[in-house]
């Protein structure tokens, strides 16, 4: 009787015993993301499609897509993100290309001056560069221009840092390969490094595109306070107007624009990684 | 080689180098020329300059001195898209981003021709055009087929296999109908199968294109398999050049003849007229070497015949023995130097047997000869037997910071003790630490000089000892005679002592 009793008691603790492996280490991180991702996801959802009173309605979309203001916002805001990507792959690329070329980035040295700025908190540089603009007196002629510039000063080490990485762990072969079968050092870079390096680029658009649709901080220091983006927006409806559905309906339509344009830079760096790997 | 256009030099290296910006001279004064419609390789250990002097070729790397001639034009400072030269590379190097196809036809759609037109007067006249799309097609269709790999123009490089990939890099090279195709070790990567199937494969193709094809590798038998010349490189410098027959059969120095196929190399020396004495025996060879000169003796193992004990040259003990398929290989101790043989009979381990080499199966080197090479042993007393002789020396070489206890034990530096007695090792001499002396109980062996050379401003010596024949080679200022009996004096501290096998403790 006792013997058995002991065994019963034996079953229970090792029921009680966990095996600790690598799934449970996934707990405390799974928690953190249904509490502050997926819940706060499911409530902008709510509020969305909610109106004041908590019935389910589809006004916050309709009064999004019916006013001037929200859907100019909306394209301005792309508009500049747009330019400031553009203009942040034109001045990275080369810069990328000579960081990873250059002998005297050995232990990239010199790439860590580029990318130094990102260290420095952003609303200190955002200042600092604005008061450097206005002394230099290019900050009176265009708000959009001086946002313009304000952005592409942030972001440019995001997209000098994936193009770089791209190019520096790229084969030398390549490049051989292509001279060998008969093209010029332009021919080459147009035709075999350039293509290579789209999944760079890619990734540094996706890192700078999304985040100058929303930073209002850069928006309002260098606009004077005159360019609003959707970020802006969005604040507004949650503080000024304490409009909670409609800031959501916002916020979830900019979700679907991240996911889309994600979506299309995403097709360029899978499929690049796909052929790329292990030639 | 009978069809091709004798002696045509498609490309003439001239003194060429190649020093790195780190001081390391990869290729080192070469001079070789490649006939039109050859198959030359390149062969040689890592690191002995023949990719460095490919990459020259192809145009990728400068010379830092000396000159390529193509068709007898120097091309050396031409950047590598300007040369009728193309290159498999050793990781095939295809472009990831474009399938099999546009691989191909990469070299194509650059390629610039001159195309000769009539107008309507009759006047000829030239335009340099691309070609044209059909065009590419075909000949990308025709390379493809070379390679046999139709019905592959659209697959992505990356879903191909090892063996695919690098059938693409070749059809992608052959297409643009290259003076050369040089090749860098491009069956590296494959597997021993797929790699017998490609080199066969490869030198068929070189027999239908006709083209000069450049390949470096470090793998002899490939090199031996394929080629119809080959040139063999250690440290930047050309060993030897010649077919693979003569690679094999008369290698030029010990190197050559180690690098290429397997063989014993025995030191030896020349005793009179085509005879040479190495491992304790004087054998006839077919080489004239002057008399008492130290040479590189190299016997291939399959020329070692096994006899019955007595019946042959020399006598050993069969000391291992492993079957290798058609054959067994078996290794024979002689003294103390082991010789590899190869029979299809097999002798047991431990059985005594006799060898017999025939005197044309012996080939015999010319040794740039710079210190004395004895195989000795530490006696009890910490002193060291070689050369017939017994002579004092300084053990606690052999472990860098031990010392000596008083017992005559030998202390490492981490404390372990160990008893050197019957310990086999390698001695080197120097040629300038050996004296001589009338007085014969002065050294640690006694033997007669046998030869006397002036050089110059001193004479070299040589000293051989009775019983197994061992010589002594050094410099000296002073004038002894030929047969003069005398004793070896060798100051301890110029005795250097390796071990042979590092000791159980």
């Amino acid at each position: 009787m006792t013997e058995q009793n002991t065994q019963k008691s034996e079953q229970k603790h090792r029921k009680f015993r966990i095996a600790f492996s690598r799934k449970q280490l996934c707990i405390p991180y799974g928690l953190f993301l249904v509490l502050f991702v997926v819940f706060p996801l499911l409530l902008i959802v709510f509020y969305a499609f909610t109106d004041a009173d908590g019935g389910i309605s589809f006004d916050n979309f309709a009064r999004f897509f019916t006013n001037t203001t929200t859907l100019s916002t909306l394209l301005i805001s792309m508009l500049l993100a747009l330019a400031t990507t553009i203009i942040c792959i034109i001045l990275a690329y080369p810069v990328a290309y000579i960081l990873a070329k250059s002998k005297l980035n050995k232990g990239g040295t010199l790439l860590m001056l580029f990318i130094m700025p990102m260290w420095i908190n952003f609303v200190l540089r955002a200042m600092a560069m604005k008061d450097l603009l206005t002394l230099l007196g290019i900050f009176r002629f265009n708000n959009y221009l001086n946002v313009i510039i304000g952005m592409v000063y942030d972001y440019l080490p995001f997209m000098i840092l994936p193009i770089y990485t791209v190019l520096v762990k790229m084969d030398k072969s390549y490049v051989e390969a292509s001279k060998d079968l008969g093209a010029s050092s332009f021919q080459t870079f147009r035709k075999v490094t350039l293509p290579l390096s789209m999944s760079g680029i890619a990734s540094g658009a996706t890192m700078v595109f999304m985040p100058t649709m929303t930073c209002y901080v850069i928006s309002d220091t260098f606009g004077n306070g005159l360019v609003t983006i959707i970020g802006k927006l969005i604040d507004e409806q949650f503080t000024t107007f304490q409009n909670w559905n409609f800031g959501s309906a916002m916020a979830l339509v900019l979700l679907v624009i991240m996911v889309i344009s994600m979506w299309i830079t995403g097709s360029f760096k899978s499929e690049n990684n796909a052929r790329g790997t292990n030639i | 080689m009978a069809e091709l256009k004798k002696n045509e030099k498609i490309i003439e290296l001239i003194d060429l180098t190649r020093q790195f910006e780190d001081g390391v001279v990869a290729v080192d004064n070469l001079n070789l020329y490649i006939r039109k419609g050859e198959f030359v390789t390149f062969l040689g250990p890592s690191g002995c300059g023949k990719t460095t002097t490919l990459r020259m070729i192809a145009g990728f790397d400068k010379p830092t001195s000396g000159k390529i001639l193509l068709n007898g034009e120097d091309i050396s400072l031409l950047p590598p898209n300007k040369r009728p030269i193309n290159t498999v590379f050793q990781r095939y190097a295809l472009f990831p981003h474009l399938n099999v196809y546009d691989n191909i036809a990469f070299g194509l759609r650059l390629k610039k021709i001159k195309v000769t037109y009539k107008d309507k007067n009759g006047n000829t006249f030239e335009k340099i055009e691309k070609l044209k799309k059909a065009e590419i097609t075909k000949k990308v269709e025709k390379a493809l087929k070379m390679v046999d790999l139709e019905g592959f123009e659209k697959r992505s490089v990356s879903t191909l296999s090892g063996g695919q990939q690098q059938r693409v890099a070749i059809a992608r090279a052959i297409v643009n109908e290259p003076k050369i195709l040089l090749l860098d070790e491009p069956l590296g990567a494959l597997d021993l199968k797929m790699r017998k199937d490609m080199q066969l494969e490869l030198k068929e193709m070189h027999k239908k294109l006709g083209i000069t094809f450049i390949y470096v590798t470090h793998d002899q038998e490939e090199a031996l398999t394929m080629s119809d010349t080959i040139v063999v490189m250690k440290d930047g410098i050309i060993q030897q050049v010649g077919t693979p027959t003569d690679i094999y059969n008369e290698p030029k120095n010990s190197f050559v003849a180690d690098f290429i196929g397997e063989s014993n190399i025995f030191s030896g020396t020349i005793v009179g007229d085509k005879k040479v004495r190495f491992i304790g025996h004087n054998f006839d060879c077919v080489d004239e070497f002057e008399k008492n000169e130290k040479v590189d003796v190299v016997v291939r193992p399959e020329d070692v015949v096994l006899l019955d004990e007595g019946k042959g040259q020399v006598d050993g003990k069969i000391v291992s023995s492993i079957f290798k398929g058609v054959h067994y290989e078996m290794i024979m101790m002689v003294g103390k130097t082991e010789i590899v043989c190869q029979d299809t009979v097999e002798r047991k381990v431990g059985e005594k047997v006799s060898l017999h080499i025939e005197p044309d199966l012996i080939h015999i080197m010319a040794k740039e000869f710079s210190s004395n090479k004895y195989d000795g042993y530490i006696t009890k007393k910490n002193t060291v037997c070689f050369g017939d002789g017994e002579f004092e020396c300084d053990v606690t070489q052999l472990y860098p910071g031990s010392f000596l206890d008083e017992e005559g034990y030998l202390i490492t530096a981490e404390g372990d003790k160990i008893d050197l007695t019957d310990v086999d090792v390698n001695v080197e001499v120097g040629l300038k630490d050996i004296e001589i002396s009338d007085d014969q109980d002065a050294g640690g062996a006694i033997g007669n000089i046998v030869s006397m050379i002036y050089k110059g401003d001193h004479y070299q010596l040589i000293v051989r000892t009775d019983e197994n024949e061992e010589d002594f080679v050094f410099d000296t200022e002073y004038t002894w005679n030929e047969n003069d009996r005398v004793s070896v004096i060798i100051p301890k501290e110029k005795i250097k002592l390796t071990l042979k096998q590092e000791i159980k403790r």
